[in-house]
């Protein structure tokens, strides 16, 4: 394992079609180690495609992907998932029939080792490792202060809960990059500061660089290092929040191109 | 050990994640238990082959509920494994120099892992299908299993005896005890006794064993390609990977039930593994509780005794005939009852007997209150 000062992830030149709609056209950036990057764009950008490319679920025709050197093109999500990557999706992708506890155990599967022998038996190895991971997984309940929830199916829960499940259960995985695919969507001023403390917390004390797209624009400014704007698949600019806000290219984007 | 009086009370993770983690369930199932093992002492033997049969359409259900309910494959294939399984175990123990095909291996646990392990090689081999295809498709496709099999199982004359005509089923036999012979006029076990006993030992390791898996990180595995596939697969879970273990070990529960289940009859013809045997299995899944592995044992009991419960009606109901010549009869009540549950569940209680089970223990948890 490298611990070389370079880029936790580079995207460079990144091009993604679907018939003659390029969703992706030509972007590129990178993330350093403990920053909060983040990706904003009108609907319809390719922010979601990105994170796509990122996860493995679709496959760019050109560019270059790199997760601590490693080449992620060509490979498949579980394959993405055991290098280290770890998301949250836009639309609640939990497992709804599950509780918290199993949807955070199932972040630690890449982690547990044992096999289907053990797991029939559950003596030794099966039960150990359960009670280590299980302990593993509590730590994540206390961080984003899951406990009263521990036992529900998720499927019961408000959304912002759910939300902060599906955060932990990417946080389970030990992800070194992390990608958050708009954690704050349809919440409330109240769950989106928790979220906001959430999303800090992860960076300040576990350290762990991440990608955001959201389009809460007040969250973006005030917690992300750096931001990229992209607009049809184009990125746009790339800066601090500040930089970005005084582009006049970004404002074009978003209010549209007939002043200038 | 929890204490008297708080039940949820856990001082150590590893008391919160035992499989009987509270005293009244470790109380009901020591119960349970003690009721099921004394039952040849109780009941006369004509319902004791019914009981008995139950619990082996139980084992063959939960692999069923392993592949369908927490995998979420659905399957109609499953009368094929049993098939398979049947005929292994009976080609294994069948004589050498009898009509049929016979290796002679009569050791019980040999035919009955046999029966297990071919069921469950059929199984991984069907498996890489449900990678390709899923839902309707899916199930349209291990229909077509059913139709092979049967294909198999009825040209194929030296193993399977032919159309109508059939073969003895494995007899099970253990340390000298003959499962299959009657001792009861000379003051020892009836067979009906013995191997309901065989039967119930069987079960319950099989629905340890299931239960195992269903809470191990091969069963959270499958809840996880059941309810979000895409999101599985960003988890690290391998989706081929899971499916052929699921469909691997449902095969293997098939096939064992499928050695045992005509031990009492003593002979088996190829149209027992029909599509209606498939159809009978879901029955038993959905009626009991999907992703259960109680309720899928007392959905097994329930459409076990369905036929004699049918009987004791016209008792009750005095329009009901108990002959075949007249209408309407037990017979045609049956089919109908069997029909009207499936339907009955699906609508009002998807979670099957288990839900019913849920509903009264969480009233009585809150009684007096209603929530």
């Amino acid at each position: 394992m490298s611990t070389t000062a370079g880029p936790v992830l580079e995207f460079e030149d990144v091009h993604l079609s679907f018939g003659a709609v390029k969703a992706v056209n030509g972007v590129s950036f990178s993330v350093a180690e403990n920053e909060l990057f983040a990706v904003i764009g009108p609907n319809g950008a390719g922010k979601t495609s990105i994170f796509n490319v990122l996860s493995g679920v679709y496959r760019p025709q050109q560019g270059r992907v790199t997760l601590h050197g490693t080449s992620l093109l060509g490979m498949r999500p579980p394959a993405i998932a055991r290098l280290g990557m770890a998301r949250t999706f836009q639309n609640i992708e939990l497992f709804a029939n599950l509780t918290v506890l199993d949807n955070l155990m199932l972040g630690r599967h890449q982690h547990i080792g044992y096999g289907t022998f053990a797991a029939l038996a559950w003596i030794g190895r099966a039960r150990n490792e359960e009670l280590r991971h299980r302990r593993r997984v509590e730590e994540i309940v206390d961080f984003l202060e899951l406990e009263q929830w521990r036992k529900l199916p998720v499927g019961l829960l408000p959304y912002g809960v759910q939300k902060r499940v599906e955060l932990g259960r990417a946080l389970a995985m030990e992800p070194r990059l992390l990608l958050l695919d708009e954690p704050v969507a349809g919440m409330n001023l109240e769950e989106t500061e928790d979220m906001a403390r959430y999303v800090l917390d992860i960076r300040d004390e576990l350290r762990i660089p991440m990608i955001m797209v959201e389009h809460d624009m007040g969250l973006v400014m005030d917690i992300a290092d750096r931001v990229m704007v992209v607009d049809f698949g184009t990125p746009v600019a790339t800066g601090t929040p500040a930089e970005v806000q005084r582009n006049p290219d970004v404002i074009r984007a978003y209010l549209g191109g007939a002043s200038a | 050990m929890t204490p008297w009086g708080r039940p949820e009370l856990y001082t150590a993770y590893k008391q919160d994640m035992a499989l009987l983690n509270t005293r009244s369930k470790m109380l009901g199932v020591a119960a349970i238990l003690v009721v099921a093992a004394l039952m040849p002492l109780m009941v006369a033997d004509d319902l004791l082959i019914i009981l008995g049969n139950g619990l082996v359409l139980a084992i063959g259900a939960l692999g069923l509920n392993l592949v369908t309910g927490y995998a979420g494959q659905v399957s109609l294939g499953h009368a094929f494994f049993v098939g398979v399984g049947a005929y292994t175990a009976a080609v294994m123990a069948g004589d050498p120099d009898g009509r049929y095909l016979g290796l002679g291996i009569d050791f019980m646990p040999a035919w009955l892992l046999g029966a297990g392990l071919v069921a469950a090689a059929c199984g991984a081999l069907v498996a890489p299908l449900a990678t390709r295809l899923r839902g309707l498709y899916l199930a349209v496709v291990t229909l077509g299993l059913v139709f092979i099999g049967q294909y198999f199982f009825f040209e194929w004359n030296e193993m399977s005896g032919g159309s109508q005509v059939g073969r003895e089923a494995a007899k099970p036999e253990l340390l000298g005890i003959e499962f299959t012979v009657d001792n009861g006029f000379k003051g020892g076990w009836t067979e009906e006794q013995k191997l309901y006993w065989l039967f119930l030992a069987i079960l319950v390791v099989a629905a340890v064993a299931a239960r195992n898996i269903a809470r191990s990180r091969i069963g959270r595995a499958f809840a996880a390609i059941r309810d979000r596939d895409v999101a599985a697969g960003v988890m690290g879970v391998n989706l081929t990977r899971y499916k052929v273990i699921a469909f691997t070990l449902s095969s293997f529960y098939a096939g064992v039930a499928g050695s045992l289940m005509f031990s009492a009859f003593g002979h088996f013809t190829p149209e027992s593994f029909s599509l209606l045997m498939s159809v009978q299995f879901i029955a038993i899944v959905l009626i009991g509780g999907v992703a259960t592995v109680s309720g899928t044992i007392m959905g097994a009991m329930l459409i076990a005794l369905l036929p004699r419960l049918a009987s004791e009606l016209p008792a009750f109901l005095p329009f009901l005939s108990d002959s075949a010549t007249e209408h309407p009869n037990i017979f045609e009540f049956e089919q109908v009852a069997y029909g009207v549950l499936i339907v009955a569940f699906l609508l009002f209680e998807p979670r099957g007997l288990f839900g019913v089970w849920h509903r009264v223990r969480t009233y009585w948890k809150s009684f007096p209150f209603s929530y």
